[in-house]
């Protein structure tokens, strides 16, 4: 078809279905992981590090024992993936996760150029020299936004992950499927973070450091525009030292990292004004120059998931208990990042209030870091069959 | 704050110093903070946030801004509705909010009032034959004034004898300029339009037939944007001189203003600088604090107008970046501040998951 360019692969692709943690698959998994640690051109690239870190040797054989062999599994067949367009390593995760599956996986990567996509790709294709029951269950294609082209690729789909939120979701489901494909969607999303006042006063400079170093990773790190950044904190035990303490570290370690564009630094001015006018029960507004706004809040609105900042823009807000937060835990809201309060409680508050909202509860550091477990999902799981039989 | 206003109309647009500046205005702008505070609800909560005392008299930095996109969010008035006489907008692209702004009869004969000081220090009191290069069409729907509209009007009142160059299908009326040329053969002709408009359909027009319209002696006032001329590689000096090689002996007038604060207008003297006048100042500020930046440092322009009083405008934080160049000593003469604008901020890469599919 025209309009199609393919980075790997071509038309023909094998969709016979492998096994979960195929051994075949993990090998690749590990000499990708070492072919990119061994690129220098990589180094360079944290995003790219990660993933690569990720896919060594320890950790997916570690994940395998976790998957367990109890029950025997078949991917579904050929899974076809739509990638952000703008969080450059999510293809190479997402087309590691339908492969760990056992999926023959395509993966539309997006068209804005990203170095860290050259890099990766380069990779893959001299990984993939070596494997060749794996390439030829793989291709990567860049088209341009185009439904006709879409369509074609979703007809023959076993399996169809859609990435890019609401937007997105809704597009591509207009193209059809197969009766017995399956969507693994990835909607917007809303999280927050959990602090405690006591801890976050309790702390040695060195872990207040530390913390602001983990919290900027979460949040300016994407200019707070992923869907597992927080977006609102919720302080236990508040103390009014305790949040200056917290906030003063965040912004002069942004200070030292963070570059602030002009064009940020007007939307973050302009929805503070905005904010003044809309929003009721508003408390203390801390700016630190332009770089760290934060806006707190006396109440919630109904609507938690309208709070959003982006490159350094948060809300605050101080629940008398967990469970006060139970209403506005819809399905929207993903990632509760922690510090100083425990996962256990907040995972048993989930659970007790019945709530429809929060699959994931991680500390403060975390919140970006993807796996085979995410929005509520386990991906292997879930794009793989079950073969059952009895005696 | 209108006893000083009536004052300033007396004197001429641009003989304000420094010093005397800034007390008037640290006096006037405290007023008028105070005054919108009183009026204006939104504007009220923008400033309690921000925890700042209208009660007290501050200089013209540390005066609360404005954000000008929040005229797309919210309907800011410091009147009751009723008062309202008419309701600016501006000009944006389709499919994007525009800015509304509410002007009472007072606040409308202010900009009047102060347009027409700033214009005839430039062209005399004397009302002269207009040649408006755009098209009659850009006025229709009186009810809702579009800025590209009410420019016209608002300059309209600077001619005796109104010519339009461009037709409906924004074609140029040839013979009915030249007819229009002569019968005011010898009259000095004041002409107005919009930057890009003139440079498509009368520079770029002109230029294919190889025609000059070889006028004696005219004023070419003309406002707009600079993004797509400056795609094409024109600068204001390929512009001006193009102008006179299509127009004729032509003095040409850049000029800078938004929707939001129409009237205290910003003109390019002879120099190619643009002047603040009694009526407005210009304050440059740095993206990453806010703070006020030096002569020759870039930041956002922030635009500070005495005539609003019937919208909170009086201190506006624009998304265009620019320069200041000095103060009191243009060679031109003319007094206060004299900047560069280097054109709209560049809009924010941002990086993350959401609201990521590609369409283009």
């Amino acid at each position: 078809m025209s309009g199609i360019k393919y980075l790997i692969g071509n038309e023909t692709i094998c969709d016979s279905p492998l096994e979960p943690y195929a051994d075949i698959v993990c090998r690749f998994a590990a000499d990708l992981s070492d072919t990119l640690m061994k690129e220098a051109s990589a180094k360079a690239y944290p995003d790219v590090m990660a993933f690569a870190f990720w896919c060594r040797k320890g950790n997916i054989q570690a994940l395998k024992r976790r998957f367990g062999s109890e029950e025997k599994r078949l991917g579904r067949g050929l899974a076809f993936h739509i990638a952000p367009s703008n969080v450059p390593v999510n293809f190479a995760f997402t087309y590691l996760f339908s492969l760990l599956a056992g999926n023959a996986t395509i993966v539309r990567v997006p068209s804005r150029s990203f170095p860290q996509t050259e890099i990766l790709c380069h990779g893959f294709k001299q990984v993939l020299e070596n494997y060749p029951e794996i390439k030829k269950r793989t291709a990567f294609i860049q088209y341009p936004a185009e439904n006709a082209i879409t369509e074609q690729f979703c007809a023959k789909a076993d399996v169809r992950v859609i990435w890019g939120g609401d937007e997105t979701i809704r597009e591509i489901r207009k193209c059809p499927v197969k009766p017995r494909c399956i969507d693994v969607v990835f909607a917007d999303r809303y999280s927050l973070c959990i602090l405690d006042g006591a801890s976050v006063l309790k702390a040695s400079e060195a872990e207040i450091c530390s913390l602001a170093e983990k919290f900027y990773n979460d949040t300016y790190l994407m200019d707070q525009n992923a869907c597992s950044s927080p977006q609102l904190i919720c302080w236990r035990n508040e103390r009014e030292e305790a949040k200056e303490r917290f906030w003063h570290a965040v912004a002069a370690y942004a200070k030292s990292r963070y570059s602030l564009q002009a064009a940020s630094a007007m939307d973050k001015y302009t929805q503070l004004c905005c904010d003044s006018i809309g929003l009721e029960y508003l408390g203390v507004i801390r700016r630190v120059e332009n770089l760290l706004y934060c806006v707190e809040l006396k109440k919630l609105p109904t609507d938690i998931t309208a709070l959003r900042g982006k490159c350094g823009y948060f809300y605050e807000y101080t629940p008398n208990t967990l469970t006060e937060l139970a209403d506005s835990m819809t399905e929207k809201i993903q990632t509760v990042t922690y510090y100083g309060a425990d996962a256990d409680e907040i995972q048993e508050f989930v659970i007790s209030s019945h709530i429809k909202g929060i699959d994931r509860i991680v500390p403060v550091g975390k919140a970006l870091d993807i796996g085979v477990i995410w929005d509520g999902y386990d991906l292997v799981r879930t794009m793989s069959r079950i073969v059952d039989r009895s005696k | 704050m209108n006893k000083r206003l009536e004052e300033l109309y007396k004197e001429a647009p641009y003989s304000l110093k420094k010093a005397e500046k800034q007390a008037l205005y640290q006096c006037v702008l405290s007023e008028l903070t105070l005054h919108h505070y009183t009026h204006c609800k939104e504007y009220k909560k923008v400033l309690d946030a921000m925890g700042y005392d209208p009660q007290k008299e501050a200089p013209l930095e540390m005066q609360p801004m404005l954000p000008v996109r929040l005229f797309k969010e919210y309907d800011l008035l410091s009147v009751p509705r009723e008062e309202v006489a008419k309701t600016m907008t501006s000009s944006g692209t389709s499919g994007q909010k525009v800015s509304r702004v509410f002007l009472d009869k007072a606040n409308t004969r202010a900009q009047t009032k102060a347009l027409t000081e700033i214009i005839s220090s430039f062209i005399g009191k004397k009302r002269l034959p207009l040649l408006i290069l755009d098209t009659k069409l850009a006025l229709k729907d009186r009810s809702m004034f579009s800025a590209r509209g009410a420019g016209i009007v608002g300059f309209s009142t600077f001619g005796r004898e109104i010519m339009y160059a461009l037709d409906e299908n924004m074609q140029l009326d040839l013979s009915g300029i030249r007819q229009f040329l002569e019968k005011h053969n010898g009259e000095q002709i004041l002409m107005f339009g919009y930057t890009y408009m003139i440079w498509q359909y009368v520079v770029c027009a002109l230029r294919e037939t190889k025609t000059s319209l070889a006028i004696e002696h005219g004023s070419l006032f003309h406002i707009g944007g600079w993004k797509k001329l400056k795609d094409q590689m024109v600068d204001a000096l390929t512009y001006n001189k193009a102008i006179q090689e299509v127009l004729g002996n032509v003095s040409v007038h850049n000029y800078y203003g938004m929707a939001e604060q129409l009237g205290s207008v910003f003109v390019e003297c002879e120099y190619g600088h643009m002047h603040c006048s009694n009526f407005s100042d210009v304050l440059i500020r740095r993206p990453e604090d806010f703070s006020c930046a030096g002569k020759g440092e870039r930041g956002f322009i922030e635009l500070v107008s005495l005539l609003p009083t019937s919208y909170p405008g009086h201190i506006l934080l624009t998304e265009d970046e620019g320069e200041i160049m000095g103060e009191d000593d243009c060679p031109c003469g003319r007094n206060g501040k004299y900047f560069k604008i280097h054109g709209r901020i560049k809009g924010a890469e941002i990086r993350g998951c959401s609201d990521t599919y590609e369409r283009h």
